[in-house]
């Protein structure tokens, strides 16, 4: 079991109100992404849920039994912190350990237990190693492994992959998303990387300023973001965002088009534009053209075959059924 | 700095300050090991100046007061250890607190330090410890109770009192230094792990001070081993509170007898750098992981 539930939780830092009252429900079994821009008050969500900060109203429900004010080590939750927190002067079995030294478990059961998680986890040859003497990702995986041997209602991730290298954080987001499917367990992951939310979360919680923007599966968000801040936020490169004159052509404050739902070619289209920057990434290839219609340069994603040369004249056509529309306050118009 | 001319620069311009350290510390050396040789006494000029071989040593030795000073050097050393360590570390954790006027704490605890060894000596005799105006013995005689002498009955620990107060803040600031540069993540794991706060101070803060408190205790050892100026001022060492340096200093000045003050000398130094040798062995392998 782990059905997490949040009614009108709200925190506050002296005068300061860091996260307004928001409600969310976390179902059993659920990847939960939140994400969100740095200082949206994710982390600070994840540590209400966790109870290393005490909630300034509102009340934390862990299986249905209010856990507002019962203590972090009694919620049944485990934490896997930003920089891994592992203790330097204890070895990785030690590490491992500790959380089932601390609940009293007998030596055997505490060995079984650590030796699984190691299996589970590729630390078998690392067991006798210091925290200091692995690398990036190890130490991501003992602190992982410290994790999951008390075998928790739900496993908290706050930004676990922000400090290793991008090749390292493709593979962990792997293993983490792998390990999910295998335990079962509800994971609650923090990130401000939108890329990590779409490809890991079940659901995904977009923050700003403490409130929640949209709550969805990756795929909803992407086709229907509730407003231009999840439509700009979710997706790379980002959705082109247009207001004035071409908006209110469509009826709206702003429409928005995502750069893979523009045709582009030499002869003729709706907007006409010069290219500027071309990104070659092989499969793909981004032009940032400069158009009439907005100040910002439109991005257009095409083949990788397609080039053109810097200063180019072009002609762009969005598909109008891929068109969002959005009324002056930034919502959505169905 | 890597051509061969800049690097023969540098030694130039370092020569006078390493000539100077070096003359600095090798006269009075080797004036100690030549004088420790000889039969000197000068205020007897009856008695002639003479090569005696180690006949100075094997006298210190062999004097009565010898053991009971090294015996009252340990104990000052290490009372005064245990103390600046224990309150040491729990001045630190409280001071790492977040409260209200911490800044003017901090200056206050660290104050002791800035007061010079006499004084600090005189400070606790006239206005503490003194059995007749002293602050304890006004406490005493208010509750009815006779005042103790403390720097004659109670000698050592009224000594090493003194001087536990001299060194507490520098034993605090150093492990404070330390405290605030533990992870404060490990901690919050910690007890998402289920360590209540004994186990959290055991099991994490403890280990990460460990460093610290081995530099303390190093450095400590080593100016603890030469405290003089408490001896002088409070007991001129009676009542057993007599060091090895206080003693030293009662061979070459009140029996003017220098050869054998300067046998003394030697011992002090060899046993300084035993400790020493010892000491740093501890923070090699502390400074390892």
């Amino acid at each position: 079991m782990g059905q997490i539930k949040l009614n009108q939780v709200s925190k506050s830092f002296g005068t300061v109100e860091v996260i307004p009252p928001l409600d969310l429900t976390i179902e059993n079994g659920e990847f939960v992404v939140f994400v969100g821009p740095s200082g949206c008050g994710k982390s600070t969500l994840l540590r209400l849920i966790a109870g290393l900060e005490d909630v300034t109203s509102g009340h934390v429900m862990i299986d249905g039994v209010d856990a507002t004010s019962i203590p972090p080590a009694k919620r049944g939750l485990a934490m896997v912190f930003q920089s891994y927190a592992l203790y330097p002067h204890m070895s990785v079995r030690k590490n491992i350990a500790f959380p089932l030294r601390m609940a009293g478990l007998d030596k055997a059961e505490q060995d079984r237990r650590v030796r699984q998680a190691a299996e589970v986890l590729n630390l078998t040859d690392y067991l006798d190693r210091r925290p200091g003497q692995l690398s990036g990702g190890q130490r991501q995986r003992v602190a992982i492994g410290r994790a999951i041997v008390r075998e928790p209602k739900a496993f908290l991730f706050d930004e676990p992959l922000s400090n290793l290298d991008a090749a390292l954080r493709v593979g962990m987001r792997l293993e983490i998303s792998e390990l999910h499917k295998r335990l079962k367990t509800t994971m609650i992951y923090v990130t401000h990387d939108q890329v990590e939310a779409m490809t890991m979360a079940d659901k995904i919680v977009v923050l700003q300023a403490g409130v929640i923007e949209q709550v969805g599966s990756p795929l909803e968000l992407y086709q229907r973001p509730r407003n231009t801040f999840v439509a700009g936020f979710i997706g790379s490169p980002k959705m082109n965002l247009i207001g004035g004159a071409e908006a209110e052509k469509h009826g709206a404050a702003t429409i928005g088009i995502r750069p893979e739902h523009i045709d582009i070619n030499e002869k003729d289209g709706l907007w006409q534009g010069t290219v500027g920057v071309s990104e070659h990434l092989g499969s793909d290839t981004f032009f940032h053209i400069q158009c009439g219609v907005s100040p910002e340069p439109i991005t257009v994603r095409a083949t990788g075959e397609k080039a053109f040369e810097y200063g180019a004249k072009v002609h762009l056509t969005p598909r109008p059924e891929h068109l969002h529309r959005f009324d002056a306050k930034g919502l959505r118009i169905a | 700095m890597a051509t061969q001319h800049s690097r023969s620069a540098a030694r130039l311009m370092m020569a006078p300050a390493v000539t100077l350290l070096l003359g600095w510390m090798l006269i009075p050396l080797s004036m100690t090991l030549f004088f420790s040789f000889r039969k000197y006494l000068p205020m007897r000029p009856d008695i002639a100046q003479e090569w005696v071989g180690f006949d100075n040593y094997v006298r210190f030795v062999t004097s009565s007061s010898f053991w009971p000073s090294i015996q009252a050097t340990l104990i000052i050393v290490g009372g005064v250890l245990a103390i600046t360590v224990v309150l040491g570390i729990a001045l630190a954790l409280l001071l790492s607190q977040e409260m209200w006027g911490r800044g003017i704490v901090r200056v206050l605890v660290i104050a002791p330090f800035f007061v010079m060894p006499t004084v600090t000596a005189l400070l606790w005799k006239n206005m503490f410890m003194d059995p007749v105006n002293g602050f304890f013995a006004h406490i005493l005689k208010a509750v009815g109770l006779t005042p103790i002498e403390f720097l004659s009955q109670h000698t050592l620990l009224s000594l090493i009192v003194i001087v536990a107060w001299q060194w507490l803040p520098f034993a605090t600031l150093i492990l404070l230094t330390a405290t605030q540069s533990l992870d404060a993540e490990q901690l919050e794991a910690a007890e998402m792990d289920g360590a209540p706060w004994v186990s959290r101070f055991l099991w994490i803060m403890l280990p990460h001070l460990a460093r610290a408190i081995t530099v303390v205790i190093l450095i400590q050892t080593i100016f603890l081993l030469g405290i003089f100026a408490e001896i002088l001022v409070t007991t001129q060492g009676a009542f057993g509170s007599r060091t090895l340096t206080y003693l030293i200093y009662q061979r070459v000045l009140e029996s003017q007898n220098v050869g054998l003050g300067s046998a003394g000398g030697v011992y002090a130094i060899i046993l300084a750098n035993i400790v020493a040798i010892f000491l740093m062995r501890i923070v090699g392998k502390n400074l390892d992981t």
